[in-house]
């Protein structure tokens, strides 16, 4: 990859932190609890961003950056008094910062008006005026160029002549020029650069061998330049040096005259160079006494020693654990690999049971130990991919913010566990769900402050997000403090579209679980916050796509919790193995409710060739996995077989026949796209202990393909109990 | 094993001949990845009849075509002393099912003569041409279009 | 050999630019995070150049001029202080610090490399 391309990509990573860091410190800030560090940290992030934005010429950013910066200076140095007002305005420019980095990185338009009105109010916070320059680029140089006369010298040049002129320079560097790293030599080199010189060095200020300090400076250094280059060019030489030493730049119209005395041209002395060359890094020059030495080495370990201490004070706060840069693409194929050991590793265990040899200890042992070490490195080798979830929890701080603004109301956002790891690929797919969530936590959870008052509520609403890990899967949590789910205006909407009878007994969680079914939207006209009516069932489709499951509890008047449980990878999946005519099959374990034998009394024939099945109060229909995969022609007897009770994404339920269960157990998901393409019914394959690729049920669309889960309002009623 | 032309122009290319029933056909080198022995699949639902199933070819799931059906012969009679020919078909891999390697041909791509009209249009959809070689009619198969076109009607 | 420059920002995106730059123009680089990494790297590879930037977390810029400027065994190693401040008082203040000289962010690689030639002979 080309590199700038690379260091651009790190750039555009790196404010990604830079920008988490900002809203953490901000939210702080506003809540109190920050403190001076805080605040450096959250100026450092807006400060890093304009650097490396200035490195790529991304002026836009840049600019905004800059005037976010100054105001967050102000803070810093304790001028600008860090009021909930002032931090308001703030978060709203961390906010609109984040925009400008987005479209910086695709290279996307962007709304000026809203960047011009807060750099209004910033510039306002801080002071400046309209027309103060806003910073661009590389900001106000004070350095003249090249070829600008500037007149900053003791002597006017009054014009700058086409031919070259000659000018007398007179130096004497102080003790500090030297200790700062700068050496006489190279001044002088550089001036030899702009034309002719000669050198010369008066050196009667140098005293005897034994009264010289090794670190003074004894010596004054005159050049007479010929150059058609300006006083300025000249005076740019010694800019670094111009407090450090006494330095005239006279031009001279009449040549190289004036006192000489003493006149040597500099390599001839040989202790002139020891004076004027400092010690090197690390290295002792010659003509050190040993008074000097002694003297040095008292103070090397003093700062070495200095160093040390200010260490440990930082370091025992937080051991920053040593971390590297590693390509994805390499994690996967190591992820890929170690499913591959996985599979091999089980089927090395059944080819060895099937030997008969399991039965010698020794054996049984080594294959039990090398199972062991074989979940350890899976284990191990995914928590590399897994990431916590503080990016995406502070993703919805910011949403919050934006819905409070945009609905009157006072919500803030509680976060914990932050810190939980979750595999990348799930992280990503949960961005969406979790955002229609919160905007439905806002918009329809909590209440406005008035009625929060009449309720005798706080006026400012809360909404908690926590993650946790729980028995092997991810639990997240959305709960608001609100009102609670207004379960008579559910139920009323339920039965106006059809979904329940109007007569239908329902419990308080089934009432609940409306929400989850597809056409189901509470917004009687769409908000425009929540978007297009977004429900809860595209919610939890997306949810169930990942492998997990959702549930939702609500307290009338005291706020609802929405409860997502995810599996910590999407690599690998829990499932029954079950035997379905001579094939195995894998049926996600998420997916299934019950499993159970059938009773005669409770199968019903249903129509022609339908039949379905008692479950709990109501039927669900059965299906005959055999037959409707085309392993065989005639239905199985289901009483000779299992079903399985299944629930699919629509709440609906259903129950397949297959003829055994074989296991549970955790399968590698292969994908059958790849060297293959979609087919309808099954979601993926995987590898057998015996090596045979088995297929993964995609319970949705096969219930889907089978045609007979169009429900009844009873088996709706049904289903969702 | 290998049989040399004349090469007047043209460029030589390199094609693996295989048997299915009394027919040869032949692939060009570089799409196949291997060779390997049959190994029972495991059927796909819903799938056209000359898509046997799948099998495990080293971690990756592997779709089996039966090429004898695909051409429209009878299928194969799927047994241990069949071959598997693990060709690279776009960005998938795939097998394909055949009675029997038979050769490894160096031929001049000028010696592809177009394929004769006796032939079905089943089989024409996939043989792009014809070698002669020692009496032999060894038909060139076209990978590109094996698991596309009439896939999506059986489907 | 080459001559050893030892940068110090808090900033991935800097370093990997000054690296690239610097390691163009023959220049091997060593990197530090911050002020009190980079005293740590200096006393382990004790550079010819040092380039600094001022804004750090745990010990800034000037922090570590200073630092650096007390221990006698690093006397005249040149320090270079990157700034996107071109004002003067804060070039004062790097100066007052002991700051050889300082370049101005952004920066490109051949001003870069002609300022660092300008101290490391």
């Amino acid at each position: 990859m080309d590199t700038m391309a690379a260091i651009r990509e790190t750039f555009f990573q790196e404010c990604e932190e830079q920008l988490g860091e900002l809203e953490v410190g901000l939210v702080a800030m506003d809540e109190g609890e920050a403190d001076s560090e805080t605040v450096n940290a959250v100026f450092r992030a807006v400060h890093s961003i304009k650097g490396g934005a200035g490195a790529f010429e991304l002026d836009r950013l840049v600019r905004f950056a800059h005037v976010f910066e100054t105001a967050l200076d102000l803070i810093r140095s304790e001028k600008l008094a860090p009021t909930s007002a002032v931090l308001k305005t703030m978060l709203h420019s961390a906010d609109v910062l984040a925009d400008l980095v987005k479209a910086a990185r695709t290279d996307e338009p962007f709304d000026e008006t809203r960047v011009e009105s807060l750099i209004d109010e910033l510039k306002g916070l801080t002071g400046q005026s309209r027309d103060a320059s806003d910073g661009d680029k590389a900001g106000e140089q004070a350095e003249p160029l090249d070829f600008q006369p500037v007149t900053l010298s003791i002597d006017d040049e009054p014009e700058p002549a086409p031919a070259a002129t000659t000018y007398t320079i007179r130096m004497t560097p102080w003790p500090d020029l030297y200790r700062k790293g700068n050496e006489t030599v190279r001044l002088l080199r550089e001036l030899a650069r702009l034309g002719d010189v000669s050198t010369a060095c008066d050196t009667r200020a140098l005293p005897l061998l034994d009264a010289l300090d090794p670190e003074g400076a004894y010596l004054t250094w005159r050049v007479e330049l010929a150059t058609a280059r300006n006083a300025a060019t000249i005076e740019e030489v010694f800019e670094f040096v111009v407090d450090d030493c006494e330095l005239e730049i006279v031009p001279s119209r009449s040549g190289a005259t004036g006192e000489a005395p003493q006149l040597s041209p500099i390599p001839e002395i040989g202790i002139a160079p020891v004076a004027a060359d400092p010690v090197d890094s690390g290295e002792r020059s010659a003509g050190e006494s040993r008074a000097q030495e002694d003297e040095a080495r008292c103070q090397a370990p003093r700062a070495a020693q200095e160093a040390e201490k200010a260490r440990p004070e930082q370091g025992k706060a937080e051991a920053a654990a040593p971390t590297i840069r590693v390509d994805l693409e390499r994690v996967d194929r190591l992820i890929n690999l170690v499913g591959e050991l996985v599979i091999n590793q089980a089927m090395l265990s059944q080819r060895v049971m099937e030997a008969g040899l399991a039965r010698s200890s020794s054996v049984a042992a080594g294959l039990g130990a090398l199972e062991q070490l074989t979940r350890e490195i899976q284990e191990g080798v995914m928590a590399i991919r897994a990431q916590p979830v503080k990016p995406l929890f502070q993703r919805m701080s910011r949403i919050v913010r934006e819905l409070t603004d945009a609905t009157g109301k006072s919500v803030r956002l509680r976060t914990e566990g932050e810190a939980t790891e979750v595999d990348r690929t799930v992280i990503e797919r949960l961005a969406d769900p979790l955002t229609h969530m919160i905007r439905n936590a806002v918009d329809h959870g909590v209440e406005t402050p008035d009625v929060r008052a009449a309720a005798g509520k706080a006026a400012q609403g809360e909404v908690k997000l926590s993650a946790a890990h729980r028995s092997g899967r991810i639990i997240i949590e959305v709960s608001d403090d609100g009102a609670g789910i207004d379960r008579p205006r559910v139920r009323a909407i339920a039965v106006k579209k059809e979904l329940i009878a109007p007569d239908a007994q329902l419990s308080d969680g089934e009432i609940d679980n409306l929400l989850f079914l597809p056409g189901f939207s509470t917004a009687t006209s769409v908000s425009n916050i929540s978007g297009r009516g977004v429900g809860m069932d595209v919610v939890k489709r997306s949810i169930q796509a990942l492998g997990g499951r959702i549930s939702i509890a609500s307290r009338q008047g005291l706020g609802s919790t929405f409860s997502l449980s995810l599996p910590l990878t999407l690599a690998v999946l829990d499932g029954m193995v079950v035997k379905v005519a001579d094939q195995t099959l894998v049926v996600p374990l998420t997916a299934i409710v019950e499993t159970l034998r059938p009773k005669r009394s409770d199968v019903h024939a249903l129509g022609l060739d339908a039949r379905v099945i008692s479950d709990r109060g109501g039927f669900v229909p059965l299906i005959d996995v055999g037959q409707e995969l085309g392993y065989r022609k005639a239905a199985a007897d289901p009483f000779a077989g299992v079903v399985l009770i299944v629930e699919t994404e629509v709440s609906t339920r259903c129950a397949l026949v297959v003829d055994a269960i074989h296991d549970q157990r955790q399968v590698v998901i292969k994908s059958l796209e790849a060297n293959y393409r979609q087919v309808p019914g099954i979601a993926a394959a995987t590898i057998l202990g015996d090596g045979r690729v088995a297929l993964i049920l995609d319970i949705d669309t096969f219930v889907a393909r089978t045609n007979r889960a169009a429900p009844t309002s009873e088996t709706l009623l049904a289903a969702t109990g | 094993m290998t049989e040399k032309n004349a090469a007047a122009g043209g460029s030589a290319c390199e094609f693996i001949a295989f048997r299915i029933g009394a027919q040869e056909f032949c692939i060009d080198i570089m799409c196949v990845r291997e060779i390997r022995g049959w190994t029972p699949a495991t059927a796909l639902p819903h799938a056209p009849s000359y898509v046997r199933g799948v099998i495990n070819l080293r971690g990756s799931v592997l779709p089996i075509v039966d090429l004898a059906e695909r051409l429209g012969f009878p299928p194969i009679e799927a047994t241990a002393r069949e071959v598997i020919i693990v060709v690279q078909v776009g960005g998938q891999i795939i097998g394909l099912l055949v009675d029997a390697v038979s050769d490894i041909l160096t031929q001049s791509t000028e010696n592809i003569q177009p394929t004769p009209e006796v032939a079905t249009d089943l089989a024409k959809s996939f043989v792009r041409g014809v070698l002669a070689v020692d009496r032999r009619m060894i038909g060139l198969i076209e990978l590109d279009s094996l698991m596309s076109a009439q896939v999506e009607k059986a489907a | 050999m080459s001559i050893t420059i030892l940068t110090v920002d808090d900033s991935r995106t800097m370093r990997d630019m000054l690296k690239v730059a610097l390691t163009e123009a023959g220049y091997r680089v060593v990197q530090a995070v911050d002020g009190l990494h980079g005293l740590e790297v200096l006393l382990q590879e004790a550079p010819r150049v040092i380039i600094t930037d001022i804004n750090m977390p745990k010990l800034d810029g000037f922090g570590f001029i200073e630092r650096v400027r007390e221990d006698q065994r690093f006397l005249g190693v040149p320090i270079l202080v990157l700034t996107t401040e071109s004002s003067a008082e804060k070039k004062n203040i790097a100066r007052r610090a002991g700051a050889t000289g300082w370049i101005v962010k952004p920066f490109d690689s051949v001003k870069l490399v002609d300022v660092v030639r300008r101290v490391a002979a």
